[in-house]
């Protein structure tokens, strides 16, 4: 059975904002993050994050359940960079390809905190965001043409559709006695019936829109209007000013590292 | 109040004809008929006559010259159809992919947008739509959350809010239980009471739609001429038609479908067992249960239920193809010859001898490029030596008609061949126990009495049937024991 896909209402001061403003500041968030690799400046970001996700309307169990992959990614990303990230300073510990020294240490502490200084805010931020209302911001107010936003909007609700058939798929397979061996190959062979299966949907679903009207020569009007308010100029500004903060305390402080540049 | 949802629509075709892209043969040739504003009326043919093509026609959906060549005119109120889209608004068959966006109360509102509705207008339309055919759920509600007959209406009242002059149904109850049918079929008289909106339904079975229409046109298909060949009131084309119509697969009423003998012995020995069974397709989340069940050889089982009684996952489980959430599925030691009791735990070569499946969509299950090596999928698997397999097919296809088709690839095939093919497949491994779920779905009527008169055949010789289906016609005609699943709505 394919999940319902309307969210919750949710409260908090950031949930009902925009979702062209979640995009844009989780991006303003991100854009010096993954200029400069060092310490300072995640850990800037991170702190000044804080008052952001705590405003996103996720309730606690959500909010760990949703970002468990970023705190399992960013201390093992930490990790691998530690051992094996490029050698510089004091060597602690070497042995075979693993070579852990002062530098490696300090590249492992700004990757982990990088890592969730960027994943945190995007999947808080979106978590919240509903796809039609989306595909409205997009449309409305950033002008992505229509047929390429609604038509990307529908499709993705043939998703739950698909998951539903690709588990018929594997059931058909035990009952027509293929699916002892073989193992790869009848994985493909899924594959690629799941493909001829999503393009007769497709073209189903392309034929339901077309005889609403959709794709016509005509003007189109919304029903929902995609407002952007002093709310989301605010929630824009609070992004910029976490990634200045951070750009700023990293410069004064000389850890700045231009990803670009010479490495130091 | 605001006259009028919509105006109704004169539908005119002079000598029209349509040919895809992709075939040779012309989908329909030679269509001529004028439909007055207003009218209400029941398009018929026998399978592969264009009645669908005709009305994507008429909606203007069916594209351009790249997609296939036209010949003639379709005009509504004097215009090019292909010109007016959305003055003609279409419900087609398959539900679940209709509803273009999550939320009921956008997806009504979604042909008002694309015909530049102003903003205020949409939602006064979307309350009359919604109200019109009946849908009392919030406008936020989830569209994939109804059940299939909430979702045709909700399909209708996407179309009623562009307030076209033309509403057009591509058999929009097939695929839907009875409550489903009586649903939509309800919702669209009071549309049509309500707007006077011209109507062209395209159905096989004619019981529901008779009572609302008051005019029956009849395409011609290779066999009877093309073009329009009957047209008139539905008594006296039926009277007229009705045998013929009948054998290209209509419904007509009083004339029922043949019904095979009943069975010649009584139920044979125990096969099958489920004992306080608690069925699901996630775990965690039951769907039916406990229940307890016997399947016996020689018998037609009807395991019958509302739409999401878990009918289809019961099935699934006594197949030994999903684990019981609760409870158990035993085997008799006669048809688990050798295996252990509980056909979960059977490798899936094992399966193929003892209980063999046909899933509610055959496009699961197919695996090859051609019907014959789909019929040696199965006894290859069982390792049987090539003069057997070679036997087994040609038996096979030429019992369920599918000889000239045995080169053909199985994705090309109609609805009804499809349905045969893989009820063919499961044969050729001779399984002691069969289930089968909806065999009859969105069948004509002649694939249907050739279906039933196999599966009669299969229990007569001593296999044990479940069919899961809401066919009470089916069940009447195999004498089948009726198990039900789930309370009434």
């Amino acid at each position: 059975m394919s999940a319902p896909t309307t969210p919750r209402a949710r409260r908090g001061p950031i949930a009902n904002l925009n979702p062209v403003a979640k995009l844009g500041a989780a991006l303003l968030i991100a854009l010096p993050l993954v200029l400069t690799i060092d310490p300072v400046s995640a850990a800037v970001a991170l702190l000044l994050e804080l008052p952001l996700l705590a405003a996103a309307g996720l309730r606690w169990r959500e909010f760990w359940v949703r970002t468990l992959p970023i705190w399992i990614a960013a201390p093992l990303a930490g990790l691998t960079i530690a051992l094996y990230g490029a050698t510089s300073g004091e060597v602690y510990v070497e042995w075979f390809v693993v070579r852990i020294s002062e530098g490696s240490l300090q590249l492992a502490l700004a990757t982990f905190f990088r890592v969730l200084a960027i994943g945190l805010p995007a999947v808080v931020l979106f978590v919240t965001v509903d796809p039609t209302d989306l595909a409205d911001g997009l449309a409305q107010l950033l002008r992505l043409p229509v047929r390429f936003v609604l038509g990307a909007l529908a499709g993705m609700r043939l998703l739950g559709l698909l998951t539903d058939d690709w588990r018929a798929l594997a059931l058909a397979r035990r009952a027509r006695g293929v699916a002892d061996t073989g193992r790869v190959r009848r994985v493909l062979g899924m594959a690629f019936a799941l493909f001829v299966l999503s393009i007769r949907r497709g073209s189903t679903l392309a034929t339901a829109m077309e005889t609403r009207g959709f794709g016509g020569s005509g003007p189109r009007t919304w029903a929902r209007e995609s407002r952007f308010g002093w709310r989301e100029w605010m929630l824009l500004a609070v992004g910029a000013a976490i990634s200045a903060a951070a750009i700023t305390v990293a410069v004064i402080t000389g850890s700045w590292n231009f990803i670009l540049g010479a490495t130091a | 109040m605001t006259p009028a949802l919509g105006v109704p629509a004169a539908v005119e075709a002079r000598g029209w004809g349509w040919r895809y892209a992709t075939r040779h043969k012309w989908a329909v040739q030679d269509a001529s008929f004028r439909i007055a504003p207003g009218e209400r009326v029941l398009l018929l043919g026998a399978s592969g006559s264009g009645k669908s093509t005709l009305l994507h026609g008429i909606a203007g959906v069916l594209g351009g010259d790249d997609e296939g060549e036209q010949t003639g005119e379709l005009t509504i109120d004097g215009e090019p159809a292909a010109r007016v889209r959305g003055s003609a608004g279409m419900v087609l068959q398959d539900p679940d992919s209709q509803a273009i966006l999550a939320r009921v109360g956008d997806d009504v509102a979604f042909g008002c947008e694309n015909l530049g509705v102003a903003r205020q207008d949409i939602w006064v339309r979307v309350r009359d739509a919604l109200d019109a055919v009946g849908l009392e759920v919030p406008l936020e509600r989830s569209t994939s959350a109804l059940s299939g007959g909430q979702k045709q209406r909700l399909a209708l009242a996407g179309v009623i809010a562009m307030r076209p002059g033309v509403i057009l149904l591509d058999e929009p109850t097939a695929n839907l239980d009875p409550a489903g049918v009586a649903e939509v079929r309800d919702a669209v008289r009071r549309v049509i009471d309500a707007t006077g909106a011209t109507l062209v339904v395209v159905e096989h079975r004619l019981d529901v739609w008779l009572p609302l229409v008051e005019r029956v046109l009849v395409l011609g298909s290779t066999r009877d001429g093309s073009g329009v060949i009957a047209d008139g009131s539905p008594d006296a084309v039926l009277r007229a038609r009705g045998a013929g119509l009948a054998a290209g697969g209509v419904w007509v009423p009083g004339i029922p479908p043949v019904f095979p003998p009943p069975p010649a012995s009584p139920p044979g020995e125990l096969l099958l067992r489920a004992e306080s069974l608690v069925v699901s397709r996630v775990r965690g989340t039951a769907v039916a249960g406990p229940l307890d069940l016997d399947i016996r050889a020689g018998e037609a089982l009807g395991i019958v239920g509302p739409n999401g009684a878990g009918k289809s996952t019961l099935g699934l489980t006594l197949a030994g193809l999903i684990p019981p959430e609760a409870g158990r599925v035993s085997a008799s030691a006669a048809l688990s010859a050798g295996e252990k009791e509980s056909p979960i735990s059977w490798s899936s070569r094992a399966l193929l001898t003892r209980i063999g499946t046909v899933f509610q969509d055959p496009e699961h299950q197919l695996l090859t490029t051609t019907v014959r090596a789909e019929l040696e999928v199965g006894p290859r698997a069982l390792g049987l030596a090539s003069a057997e397999i070679g036997q087994r097919v040609d038996e096979l296809l030429e019992r369920l008609r599918l000889a000239a088709l045995a080169e053909a690839n199985p994705y090309t095939l109609s609805g009804g061949e499809k349905r045969r093919l893989t009820v063919a497949a499961m044969l050729a491994t001779r399984p002691r126990v069969m289930v089968l779920d909806e065999p009859t779905f969105g069948q004509d009527a002649a694939t249907w009495a050739e279906l039933v008169a196999i599966i009669a055949r299969l229990r007569d010789e001593g296999a044990a049937v479940a069919a899961i289906t809401h066919d009470e016609k089916v069940l009447e005609a195999l004498r089948a024991r009726r198990f039900a699943v789930g309370a009434d709505r």
